[in-house]
């Protein structure tokens, strides 16, 4: 018998590829870093002590890491309200028909395009203390009248995370949002414009209804990419200043891999573990409540 | 109440007529049936008179109101009902009744009060907290027409409402139809392309082609006296009978009226053929006799009898038989036009 007429052997044959990759390069380091984090290893010896829990003790006593722990939850949250709010109402943009629509969504969907260094790398030209085109706009549009040192002040440096968390997020929830627009049933839509709802009405008590299960899965993979991001913290104010504007990512990266001490450094990464997927759970139930259109 | 007029009301799609100069008169209270293949133009139409499709050119009269393609579908007195129903599936069987009041911002008292009034009429009541989807066919549609009639309006717009029904809940559902009617008096317009639909309800029946309107007439001036070979063969199962004759006419009937000689009484004035037999079809009720009729320059297209029960002779396959047609059965086409000659 040929290889392609067994299907037990073939399956696994195709499969070996795409499992073997995962194990690589996602189990094996999510099993070590659960691993890590209850040891005393740091980068530069070879001992592995057990240290029990001691890690998550210590991290818990200090205040930075809480610190992080509520940054890390603010920028989430915060990104993601703004990503929800923006992307439904580009979504109605960019679904009306217009001359440069296929060109405009192409442009749209740069951000999510472009390498996260590269783009943090822009915004703190952005926010730059001296340069910003935000405060210069303000100030010729007559809008402000001192200056914002963005990235220097800890609340403004959070807001301008956020902005930059949500700016990258926002193209591929739009995206999202669109097809669930456009599988939206049609004549759901027009019974609602017979039944005599306007604009509003129709946007509220109809179309987010039903786009609910879609904006869910929009928002879950928000919520996954801007937790466990490292890159836009990292660059824009490396965590500062003084610690300020940490998030757990950047946190985690500096005690373990700059500090040199691994086992802190696997807790305070896997400390995200079970809200992301507390967050995971919660998300795709709340569309399957909400799929009742199904038949 | 209100009836709807419809003045040379076109719509193109690029070069497509979609609807093409339809003038059509639609009196108060009655019950409209837009009768026609896929594609003829009869959903268009329908949705032109509710507002969401805009006319190229043409009138909409409704009330006696004209209605520009400004004017929205709120505002034209008009309910609509859709071929899938169109409930709203993440709101309960009484949010759905309600939904057009909400929007109308009535009072929640009178809402309530009004939506109960309206599914007790339709015996409802039970399923008011439920979802769409733990509906069955017949009492989704009894919701969408709840949700239609709670409204008021003054014209209501039914396209293909039983499409979707499994065929032995069609004829309750039609029955209820009819009863639903009489009950409100109110104008309907009704799309279908099933011509049992569009016999059983209809008080007149537009028959539609092409975008154009081929005929209208009550049911039985559509079957008896159709204007053309289109409406000929198109109403009517089996369909019209169409042979050759000479002088370039085509001449048609009905199979139910093509039943051997010896069915006619004696002074009965009759139109003779003879009758080649290729195959019986036995249905219970009837019999379907296939063949072609042999006389001279009559071509070769298969004619088809509807015998019923009642007529029991015998009818062998393969020979010749004498059949007739009464002459009172008898329609006269011209054959290049395929218009009625009288």
């Amino acid at each position: 018998m040929k290889l392609a007429d067994r299907e037990d052997v073939l399956g696994v044959v195709m499969l070996a590829p795409a499992l073997s990759y995962v194990i690589l390069l996602v189990g094996v380091p999510f099993v070590l870093a659960i691993v890590l984090s209850f040891s005393t290893a740091t980068a530069g010896s070879l001992t592995f002590g057990w240290a029990g829990l001691d890690n998550y003790a210590a991290i818990l006593r200090d205040p930075v890491f809480r610190r992080s722990l509520f940054n890390s939850a603010v920028v989430t949250i915060g990104s993601q309200v703004l990503v929800v709010v923006l992307a439904t109402a580009a979504a109605q943009v960019f679904r009306a028909a217009f001359h440069g629509r296929r060109t405009a969504r192409f442009v749209l969907l740069l951000p999510w395009a472009v390498p996260v260094s590269l783009a943090a790398i822009a915004w703190t030209w952005i926010f730059d203390s001296t340069f910003s085109v935000i405060n210069w706009t303000l100030k010729v549009g007559g809008l402000m009248h001192g200056w914002l040192y963005w990235l220097g002040e800890p609340g403004l440096a959070l807001v301008a995370i956020i902005i930059v968390q949500a700016w990258r997020i926002f193209p591929f929830a739009t995206i999202i949002v669109l097809a669930g627009l456009a599988s939206l049933p049609q004549d759901v839509m027009e019974a609602a414009i017979v039944d005599g709802a306007g604009f509003w009405r129709r946007l509220f008590h109809v179309e987010l209804p039903l786009l609910l299960p879609v904006v869910a899965v929009a928002v879950l993979f928000g919520v996954v990419y801007t937790a466990t991001d490292l890159g836009v913290v990292y660059i824009l104010t490396g965590g500062g200043p003084a610690n300020t504007t940490q998030v757990l990512p950047t946190l985690a990266f500096q005690r373990g891999i700059q500090g040199a001490d691994l086992g802190q450094g696997a807790a305070i990464a896997v400390f995200l573990l079970p809200f992301l997927i507390l967050a995971a759970i919660a998300m795709l139930r709340l569309a399957r409540h909400t799929e009742v259109g199904a038949r | 109440m209100a009836g709807v007029e419809l003045r040379n009301l076109t719509r193109r799609f690029g070069d497509f007529h979609a609807v093409d100069g339809v003038n059509l008169s639609i009196r108060e209270g009655e019950f409209l049936v837009l009768l026609g293949p896929s594609g003829c133009g009869k959903t268009t139409l329908l949705r032109m008179i509710a507002g969401l499709e805009r006319p190229t050119a043409g009138e909409i009269v409704l009330g006696g109101e004209r209605m520009d393609g400004d004017v929205p579908p709120r505002a034209r007195g008009i309910a609509m009902v859709f071929q899938s129903y169109a409930l709203y599936p993440h709101r309960t069987v009484f949010r759905n009744i309600a939904f057009p009041l909400e929007a109308a911002g009535m009072s929640r008292a009178a809402i309530d009060q009004k939506v109960r009034r309206a599914a007790e009429s339709f015996s409802i009541t039970r399923y008011l907290d439920r979802y769409p989807r733990q509906l069955s066919g017949g009492e989704r549609q009894r919701v969408a027409l709840c949700r239609a009639l709670v409204r008021d309006p003054q014209v209501f717009l039914l396209d293909e409402p039983l499409a979707n029904l499994d065929a032995k809940l069609r004829n309750t559902a039609r029955d209820e139809l009819k009863r639903f009617q009489r009950q409100i008096k109110r104008t309907i317009v009704y799309v279908t392309h099933d011509q049992v639909e569009a016999m059983g309800l209809g008080d007149r029946i537009a028959v539609m082609d092409a975008g154009r309107v081929r005929q209208i007439g009550t049911p039985q001036q559509i079957y008896e006296d159709p204007v053309d070979t289109f409406v000929a063969t198109f109403v009517g199962q089996p369909p019209m009978n169409l042979i050759e004759v000479p002088g370039g006419a085509l001449l048609g009937f009905r199979p139910e009226n093509f039943l051997p000689r010896g069915q006619f009484p004696a002074g009965e004035p009759i139109r003779p053929f003879g009758f080649a037999v290729r195959r019986v079809e036995y249905l219970g009720s009837d019999r379907y006799v296939y063949g072609t009729v042999t006389d001279a320059g009559a071509g070769d297209a298969t004619v088809i009898a509807k015998l019923p029960a009642t007529v029991g002779t015998a009818i062998p396959d393969g020979e010749t038989l004498p059949f007739a047609v009464p002459e009172r059965a008898l329609c006269s086409f011209d054959a290049a036009t395929g218009a009625r000659r009288r």
